[in-house]
């Protein structure tokens, strides 16, 4: 078993869900796949999605929904 | 009552454009701000600065409570709200009225019934302004919708009444199409929404977009002639010029009178916008909405018309008369406004919120620069990517384009990417030059063009 993290390319507001009335794209516990979206960072009105690189399970997520990120700043972490 | 002491509720190149105007009239400034904006130039400017949330927009340039006790706690008598965020937000201005301070714009019930599209559109029809032609309401009959769309003439858009951005839109090029499509959009809206109603809209292929800006005061109704935004992408004006090169003077007369006369059906108080679609072909105009705040592009009206729109604003709110009558605006020459955003244009215009470095300003004669640069400014992800507005002026368009060729070369942020390729490109073009365009026109030309827009091209 390793841990992996997820890791936002760009600095903006980090979205969990595609839109406030849609759930969540994923929830601790969840397995995921390479490719997976796991949220959206919104840059300047622009949407860009945050995806899973490798296949496992959520064990966190390090930012809270609408949270301001950086690049480079970890928003979950999968065991693999 | 006259204002003292004015909060800008809002940010970036606008906010700077706001204090300036009310340093100029001998009114204080407070200037609220998100933790992402602690070094803006605007909170470096005004007198005061309060800080009222963190970056996200939603938690503190769109929180109503947050300015609001801003305000109070400044003893702010006026809050202008700029454009976007709270500006066309018919609570907020109740709000700011019912706390006892003036709103720079006109009051909620006005925002509230120029916002919504089937009541402005009855307004302007009670105008005799020209609607696009469509049908009243919802048609439910599909044989009284055939009629209908032959009445108005092909091509017809089909909309689904509860649809909204774009979805179950359809468009009829004849009527045999329609007898096909109409019955297809009726049942799709009925499952997608449970309501199988339909509306009628003709369909403007090539349309210019054209607006009128009016002041008011409530009493006293007049226009400062109109602007030119029909260069746009995904629906964003990217260069905007007036007077607009299509217009004959005829025309322009009507087009004017009619946004005055909306204006004054309604007794308009404030600085406001009416938008139409212009048809070359045919020379008509239609209503398409009013925009009830200043504008990004207040300032090509303000270099054609020598009117501080800003100042004039903020008089009207403070319960000043208008300082102009009709007949003393005159039309002087010819003004182009481009946008500068942080937008990478050869990256398909990907935002760069990156740092400004080496930042030189453009200048010389008829050139005016409204931005929020300075060196070392690093460019917040949070917010719209507009960070500073060229403004050409001269005696004629072609004057007007040259200037803004030279000038665009003089703008300088070092590594910050932004859209001035764009606009050094578009001024060197035949059809821009001539003015051959309309509000599809810019989209194709980048498909060929979007590829050569390096730094090379332009801010060099």
């Amino acid at each position: 078993m390793a841990t992996s993290e997820i890791r936002s390319p760009l600095p903006g507001v980090f979205y969990r869900s595609p839109s406030p009335e849609e759930p969540n794209y994923k929830e601790v516990g969840d397995a995921v796949k390479a490719g997976d979206v796991i949220g959206l960072v919104e840059v300047m009105k622009t949407y860009t999605e945050v995806k899973a690189e490798s296949d496992g399970t959520i064990t966190s997520f390090a930012v809270e929904n609408e949270d301001a990120i950086m690049p480079g700043q970890v928003v979950a972490e999968v065991e693999t | 009552m006259g204002i003292s002491k004015l909060l800008i509720a809002n940010r970036g190149e606008i906010a700077v454009r706001i204090i300036r105007a009310a340093r100029e009239m001998g009114i204080r400034t407070v200037q609220v701000y998100s933790a992402a904006d602690a070094n803006s130039l605007a909170v470096e400017m005004a007198d005061e600065a309060v800080e009222i949330g963190p970056p996200p927009a939603t938690k503190s340039y769109l929180n109503i409570d947050a300015v609001l006790n801003a305000a109070k706690q400044t003893g702010a008598d006026a809050v202008h709200p700029g454009y976007g965020f709270l500006a066309e937000n018919a609570d907020f201005a109740d709000a700011v009225e019912g706390a006892g301070m003036a709103f720079v714009g006109p009051s909620g019930d006005m925002i509230r019934s120029m916002g919504d599209k089937a009541s402005a559109r009855k307004a302007a029809q009670l105008a005799n302004v020209p609607t696009v032609p469509g049908s009243d309401g919802i048609i439910g009959d599909l044989d009284a919708a055939k009629v209908l769309a032959a009445e108005i003439g092909f091509p017809v858009m089909i909309k689904a009444t509860a649809g909204g951005g774009g979805r179950g839109i359809r468009v009829a090029e004849n009527a045999e199409e329609f007898a096909r499509l109409a019955p297809q959009a009726a049942a799709e809206a009925k499952s997608a929404f449970g309501d199988g109603g339909l509306y009628l809209e003709k369909l403007i292929a090539k349309a210019r977009h054209i607006e009128v800006q009016i002041l008011g005061d409530g009493t006293d109704f007049v226009h400062c002639f109109e602007r030119e935004c029909s260069l746009q992408r995904r629906r964003q004006k990217v260069w905007e010029e007036g007077p607009s090169i299509a217009l004959s003077e005829e025309v322009r007369e009507k087009l004017c009178s009619s946004a005055v006369a909306l204006a004054a059906s309604v007794k308009y108080r404030g600085a406001g916008t009416v938008e139409y679609l212009y048809d070359d072909e045919s020379g008509d105009f239609y209503f398409i909405e009013m925009n009830t705040r200043i504008q990004v592009e207040h300032p090509v009206t303000e270099a054609i018309t020598g009117i501080d729109l800003v100042t004039e604003m903020i008089a009207i709110a403070g319960g000043t008369p208008l300082s102009v009558a009709q007949s003393d605006i005159e039309l002087r020459g010819h003004a182009i406004e481009v946008r500068i955003n942080a937008e990478d244009p050869a990256n398909n215009f990907m935002p760069f919120p990156g740092v400004v470095s080496d930042f030189r300003a453009p200048g010389g004669p008829g050139v005016r620069f409204d931005h929020m640069l300075y060196d070392g400014y690093p460019i917040p992800p949070f917010y719209d990517s507009l960070v500073g507005k060229l403004i050409v002026h001269a005696h004629t368009r072609e004057a007007a384009i040259a200037r803004l060729a030279r000038a665009i070369t003089e703008v300088k942020t070092g590594s910050l990417k932004t859209t001035a390729p764009l606009f050094a490109a578009l001024a060197r073009d035949a059809d821009v030059q001539a003015g051959h365009f309309h509000t599809k026109w810019l989209e194709p030309w980048l498909e060929e063009n979007a590829h050569t827009l390096s730094d090379d091209e332009g801010a060099k």
